[in-house]
């Protein structure tokens, strides 16, 4: 029986990599890629002291699907299902992403109401993303009913996109110059209802759950990120909101009509996971204000410009685009030569950002808040291998 | 021939296999109260599909437990290995049998039942370290790391709460300690010892491994702890000996503070059962309530809080007594 497991030799390259050490009385702990808080397929390669965190190292790339090798090989509209693909939580930011930059660069005119059906579906995307991560970190935790009460919600979300995109969670609904399907007086009634409804939830959310007391004790003063440090890596989303900088591409590089619309970035100055917990809570009741009164205000017209083309072939040029995603900002580069295909499209994942952080985070922490502050990040392993 | 063998040997036979039987039922309605009562807390209905109301499905799951190949993890102590699950079942055996079920209904009315109870209950910490050690798998190594740390630490505030009950009864025999209590809910032990009896309880599931004490075990910390490797009735014994120790803290519970078999019409067996089995619900409901606490924090309730609890409890009591 080998007891010495630190000098376990079988580890591949990764882990054979990482043992190296200083010290002779840690212990190297794989986590991942199968482990039930890891989301997927991260793994993260830890040296332990005790419970305590002396070094972790994210291992990335067992979902990488070479979806910017596939965005040159595939035309313009062939490609229109792959951004979905990458974070398949908030599908709708990204392929708004991709629809927006070759809009950009063809200078294709989208109509009003066709502006206005994408805010209301993005921001109804929004709302089932952060309802899932806001299960799956409390599953995290160890509480399990929180889940099921956040897909209660969810489910509805995506009964009412699924009558008008035709998908559930894979969504391929944007196309350059408007949507595909338009939007009738039922999906209006149903998301009104639902938006009441997740209104009248908040309250018992925060009753049952934000307000108990071993939550709080295992996620306040945890994981605290300063906000140097969130500008270091380049963190975007709830992770820098958390930090209290109220930065947000909706503000930030205005696109589409969200300038029509009263709605407040949240933050908190926390900095630790508390802060970005409460920020996506705050963002599910802002992103109700955006539906409602983008519901309020839709405009009659075209779904799609009558003259948006089918098989665009952009000039040669290169254009970046940004949105805002459930976890940051989601930017795609998309450099054209001319042709039906793009020459290259970089899209930049917020997830990795986030995640890069976590190695400077985590240092010293127990593996229990490891595991807190790796939910409170809210990746999605998918976005981050693309 | 039946002279040659003594009383109390058949006796204890067949006490022992009535425990057994008592065990396996237990657990049986157990499994399906608790996903019932899951179902029941999280919206859904639970099981569903194997016989009316899903009544069969513990039946499936023990089946699918039995049918499943007992793997011993590469590198592993095999003896060891095996041993575990089986150290972790037995002691519970023994302690159902001094356990007073109602007035008519204990095996063995010993002197020492309570001390039995406690001494057998604590070899649980052997099993899980042994299990821990045995697997060859660094989860299961700390999940046994934070199993002793645990029950040596939640140790202290239980005896230290059974002392106040032990001293106004001046007995250790569970039977004693059962009959001395009233019928009404005011003459049981609860309403002069609620301090002790909240410290009993929470200790009672820190020893027990359940939420939000479910460290050794925390899955989306540890992948499953302790059990990691284990397969088919390797986890099917421990998870038996959970059960079988939930079943124990409810019944020491219930003789030492909830007046036992009495109740106010018709004291029996039954009231005993409905006694155990209302804390097993609020067991099963806490687990599917809470979060789980982080491993120092759980420290931090036994050394700072629980311990310097017990003992004023326990002062205050001895000083009520000599009074």
């Amino acid at each position: 029986m080998n007891l010495d497991l630190r000098l376990d030799t079988s580890g591949d390259f990764y882990a054979q990599k990482f043992q190296p050490t200083k010290r002779d009385d840690t212990l190297i702990l794989n986590m991942g890629p199968q482990h039930p808080s890891t989301h997927g397929v991260l793994r993260i390669l830890l040296e332990i002291d005790g419970e305590y965190i002396v070094r972790a190292d994210p291992v990335l790339g067992y979902i990488h699907r070479m979806h910017e090798k596939m965005a040159e090989i595939m035309t313009y509209p062939q490609y229109l299902p792959n951004p979905s693909r990458t974070d398949y939580l908030h599908a709708l930011a990204w392929g708004w992403a991709h629809v927006g930059a070759v809009e950009r660069l063809m200078d294709i005119e989208v109509p009003e109401r066709a502006e206005y059906i994408r805010v209301i579906t993005c921001e109804l995307n929004r709302i089932s993303s952060h309802l899932l991560w806001w299960g799956a970190y409390l599953l995290d935790l160890g509480a399990f009913t929180p889940i099921m009460y956040a897909f209660d919600d969810r489910e509805r979300i995506q009964d009412i996109l699924q009558r008008i995109t035709g998908s559930r969670l894979t969504y391929c609904y944007y196309r350059f110059g408007g949507v595909s399907h338009d939007i009738d007086q039922r999906f209006i009634e149903e998301t009104k209802t639902q938006c009441a409804r997740m209104k009248d939830r908040a309250k018992m959310f925060k009753d049952l759950v934000t307000d108990n007391f071993i939550l709080r004790k295992r996620v306040e003063e945890i994981g605290e990120i300063p906000l140097d440090t969130c500008r270091k890596y380049g963190a975007t989303g709830p992770v820098l909101r958390g930090s209290g900088l109220a930065y947000d591409t909706r503000r930030a590089e205005p696109y589409s009509v969200y300038d029509r619309f009263d709605y407040k970035i949240p933050t908190h100055d926390t900095c630790d996971a508390m802060g970005r917990y409460l920020v996506r809570m705050d963002e599910i009741q802002e992103s109700i204000q955006i539906i409602e009164q983008a519901l309020d205000s839709l405009p009659e017209g075209n779904f799609i410009h009558p003259k948006a083309p089918k098989r665009p072939k952009p000039p040669a040029g290169d254009v970046y685009f940004a949105v805002e995603g459930g976890r940051g900002k989601i930017g795609m580069h998309l450099v054209s030569d001319g042709g039906n295909k793009p020459y290259r499209l970089k899209l930049r994942a917020p997830g990795f950002s986030n995640l890069s952080l976590f190695s400077e985070i985590a240092q010293g922490t127990l593996i229990a808040d490891a595991v807190s502050i790796l939910g409170s990040l809210d990746l999605v392993i998918p976005e981050i291998d693309r | 021939m039946m002279d040659a063998i003594p009383t109390p040997v058949i006796v204890i036979s067949v006490g022992l296999a009535a425990t057994l039987a008592f065990i396996g039922l237990n657990a049986l309605v157990l499994v399906y109260l608790e996903r019932k009562v899951a179902g029941f807390i999280q919206r859904r209905p639970g099981p569903y599909e194997v016989g009316p109301q899903g009544i069969l499905q513990p039946v499936a799951d023990a089946l699918k437990l039995v049918g499943k190949q007992l793997f011993t993890p590469r590198g592993a102590d095999g003896i060891l290995y095996w041993l575990a699950p089986m150290i972790s079942i037995a002691p519970t055996l023994v302690c159902f049998l001094v356990i007073p079920f109602g007035p008519h209904l204990q095996i063995i009315n010993s002197n020492v039942g309570l001390i039995l109870i406690l001494a057998f209950t604590g070899v649980n910490v052997l099993a899980l370290c042994i299990a821990g050690w045995s697997s060859q798998n660094k989860f299961a190594l700390l999940g046994a790391a934070r199993d002793i740390s645990q029950s040596v630490a939640y140790e202290i505030p239980l005896l230290l709460s059974v002392l106040p009950i032990i001293f106004i009864t001046g007995s250790f025999n569970l039977f004693d300690i059962a009959s001395r209590q009233g019928a009404w809910p005011w003459q049981w032990y609860v309403t002069y010892q609620p301090v002790a009896f909240v410290i009993f309880f929470i200790c009672a599931l820190a020893e027990t491994n359940r939420n939000p004490f479910d460290l050794p075990e925390a899955e989306s910390e540890l992948t499953a702890g302790f059990h990691t490797e284990y397969s088919g009735m390797g986890f099917g014994m421990f998870f038996l000996a959970e059960y079988a120790y939930m079943v124990i803290a409810s019944c020491v519970t219930a003789i030492l503070f909830l007046g036992g078999f009495q109740g106010p019409v018709a004291s029996g067996w039954w009231w005993f059962l409905a006694k155990v089995y209302i804390l097993l619900l609020i067991i099963i409901w806490i687990r599917w309530t809470y979060p789980r606490v982080r491993f120092d924090q759980l420290l931090n309730i036994c050394w700072k809080w629980l311990i310097p609890l017990a003992v004023l409890n326990l002062l205050v009591t001895l000083l009520v007594i000599a009074l």
